[in-house]
């Protein structure tokens, strides 16, 4: 599909796309055959035959694939909205979770949850709540001379800390009754099933679009005025990543709750490993944000099983450790 | 044949007016140097002059073309720019940043050609960084990276060639032979040059044209030999300078 050059990088992006290529399916594969349950895949295979209902096969194709599946979503939709917040804001800190998008975005859920609206609602209260909670960061933290990164990163804690204050506010004045799937749904929460068409046709234009926009990217995040200067409608390019990153906060959001660290991680994770190219960068960062976030929910309920935890804990003590690897071995082979 | 015609332009920044109904010429072939004080607004003028910043008033004409009514993408195709102090947020290669000086000239849904590699790694090699082309941005010099950026600018290959002090982070040796060499090739291809030049004995050197930036809108513009002289240039920087000649050479001296 691309003509790339040669080099170290390129040779590292056909190895970690084939890698790739093998772990998520893999990771799917995996997670439906984990669970505090057994199951006999003869009476799986039975069912599937026959058509005659069997628990096991409930078990694989109605609860573990349905999460699996919106675990994949999910992972990717946050992995591709942290490389388009990084681009956009030129800062390899923004991510959905830090910045308050993902704060924003559960507000707006919570509001329309506790007015009792009809359950379809929220994911459009979500994605509202996200391109606001966006927009009101970028404009904020905007000064003459387009944004400053600390300027940028304190207005997005701030804004993000506001959020958690309101998501204490309306818990404190909802009823008890449901409070408890408030929580939930705050905390990382696959138990909604599998993802709609709308989840997956949100994820699909945004990644077919910052394909291929990709070199428009790579020219952004060199500058603003010198992507200018180069053809780039840097003004469209901008306010398309604006939505398109809150939209897929919206679809990660509404899909299982507030879960940080992706957003941040597999971007920068993948940027030691293939470089900054977003033509080979936004490939592998969906690929690995999805594989990743299959296998931490898959962990999240066998681990304590039958106790559940939440995903959020998992991304951290999965990503954290890794993520200071490749830092260090980045840092080594770089002053080499 | 004019590449670039401005007609009565007036720029300005934060309330202050760089140029006042300004005219100006860029013939093929032909090297201007902008000089004028700290924020006096070289670079707003060069900027505005590259159709990246609004004009006040009067109107730029590239050819038959009125610079306002061009795409992006044509525009990119005539006018390149090397900005004055590039900052680098995201690890990227030397090889992708000369890269991205093709980008006006590949197609939006296609990518770089065996076409556009050859003219990067001729750019490097005109520089002297045909083996850097995998090194990481970051971990080059001031120098090498100036180099680099000045090896994007000529990849773009465009008629019109605006440079924002190209000589910054420069030692002697590339200061003087990188612009001699980069100023004879454009010259080859009959580009326009406009240089903003903190070095005045660089800028009566290298540019055949100068245009003075005096401040509150005023300009004094002309060929280098009538314009570089004691008075105008002491009067700009409000410095008294002195010319010396040396053989057939001179140069400025400030008291």
């Amino acid at each position: 599909m691309f003509n790339l050059q040669t080099d170290r990088d390129s040779r590292r992006f056909g190895w970690v796309m084939s890698g790739l290529a093998v772990l998520l399916p893999a990771s799917l594969v995996l997670s439906a055959l984990t669970g505090s349950i057994a199951i006999d895949w003869s009476v799986v295979a039975e069912t599937i035959r026959t058509g005659r209902p069997s628990i096991d096969h409930t078990i694989i194709f109605e609860l573990r694939l349905p999460r699996s599946a919106s675990a994949l979503v999910v992972g990717a939709s946050l992995a591709l909205a942290g490389v388009l917040m990084q681009a956009l804001l030129r800062n390899p800190l923004a991510d959905p979770y830090v910045l308050g998008t993902s704060g924003g975005a559960a507000v707006f859920a919570l509001i329309v949850m506790l007015l009792g609206l009809p359950t379809q609602t929220v994911s459009l209260a979500a994605a509202a709540g996200a391109v606001l909670s966006l927009t009101l960061v970028i404009f904020l933290s905007r000064d003459a001379g387009g944004w400053s990164s600390t300027r940028l990163l304190l207005t997005g804690i701030v804004v993000a800390s506001g959020w958690g204050a309101l998501i204490s506010f309306l818990l404190s004045i909802s009823q008890q009754s449901q409070v408890q799937g408030m929580l939930f749904w705050l905390m990382g929460d696959f138990r909604g099933g599998g993802p709609g068409f709308v989840h997956c046709l949100v994820l699909f234009a945004v990644l077919v679009f910052s394909l291929f926009s990709s070199r428009g990217l790579n020219l952004l995040v060199a500058g603003t005025l010198k992507a200018e200067s180069l053809g780039v409608h840097t003004l469209g390019l901008r306010l398309a990543l604006l939505i398109g990153a809150g939209l897929l906060t919206a679809v990660a959001v509404t899909l299982a709750g507030a879960i940080g660290f992706v957003g941040l991680v597999v971007p920068h994770m993948m940027r030691l490993v293939v470089g900054s190219d977003h033509r080979r960068l936004i490939p592998v960062s969906v690929m690995m944000g999805g594989s990743l976030l299959v296998i931490t929910e898959m962990l999240a309920r066998t681990v304590l099983a039958p106790r559940q935890l939440p995903v959020g804990v998992i991304t951290a003590f999965v990503g954290v450790p890794l993520f200071l690897y490749l830092l260090r071995r980045g840092s080594r082979t770089q002053t080499q | 044949m004019t590449l670039l015609n401005a007609e009565g332009i007036e720029a300005a920044i934060g309330g202050q007016v760089v140029c006042r109904d300004l005219n100006l010429t860029l013939e093929p072939g032909r090297v201007w140097s902008i000089l004028g004080r700290n924020g006096i607004g070289k670079t707003t003028l060069l900027l505005t002059l590259a159709g990246l910043r609004p004009l006040k008033r009067g109107h730029i004409w590239l050819g038959r073309d009125s610079l306002d009514q061009l795409s992006r993408r044509s525009r990119a195709q005539k006018i390149g720019l090397l900005f004055q102090n590039p900052e680098i947020q995201f690890p990227t290669t030397v090889n992708e940043t000369v890269m991205n000086g093709r980008h006006p000239w590949i197609q939006r849904w296609r990518d770089s050609s065996e076409h556009d590699q050859s003219i990067v790694e001729r750019e490097l090699n005109r520089v002297g960084l045909q083996d850097f082309g995998s090194r990481d941005l970051s971990a080059l010099s001031g120098g090498e990276r100036r180099r680099v950026e000045l090896a994007a600018l000529a990849a773009q290959e465009t008629e019109l060639v605006f440079m924002d002090e190209p000589v910054n982070h420069l030692d002697l040796h590339f200061q003087t032979q990188l612009l001699k060499e980069f100023l004879a090739e454009c010259r080859a291809k009959a580009r326009a040059v406009v240089m903003v030049m903190h070095d005045v004995n660089l800028a009566t050197r290298f540019s055949d044209h100068l245009l003075l930036l005096y401040g509150e809108g005023e300009t004094r513009q002309g060929p280098v030999e009538l314009i570089a002289n004691e008075e105008n240039l002491s009067g700009l920087y409000q410095h008294q300078l002195h010319r010396y000649q040396v053989g057939d050479t001179y140069f400025f001296y400030p008291a």
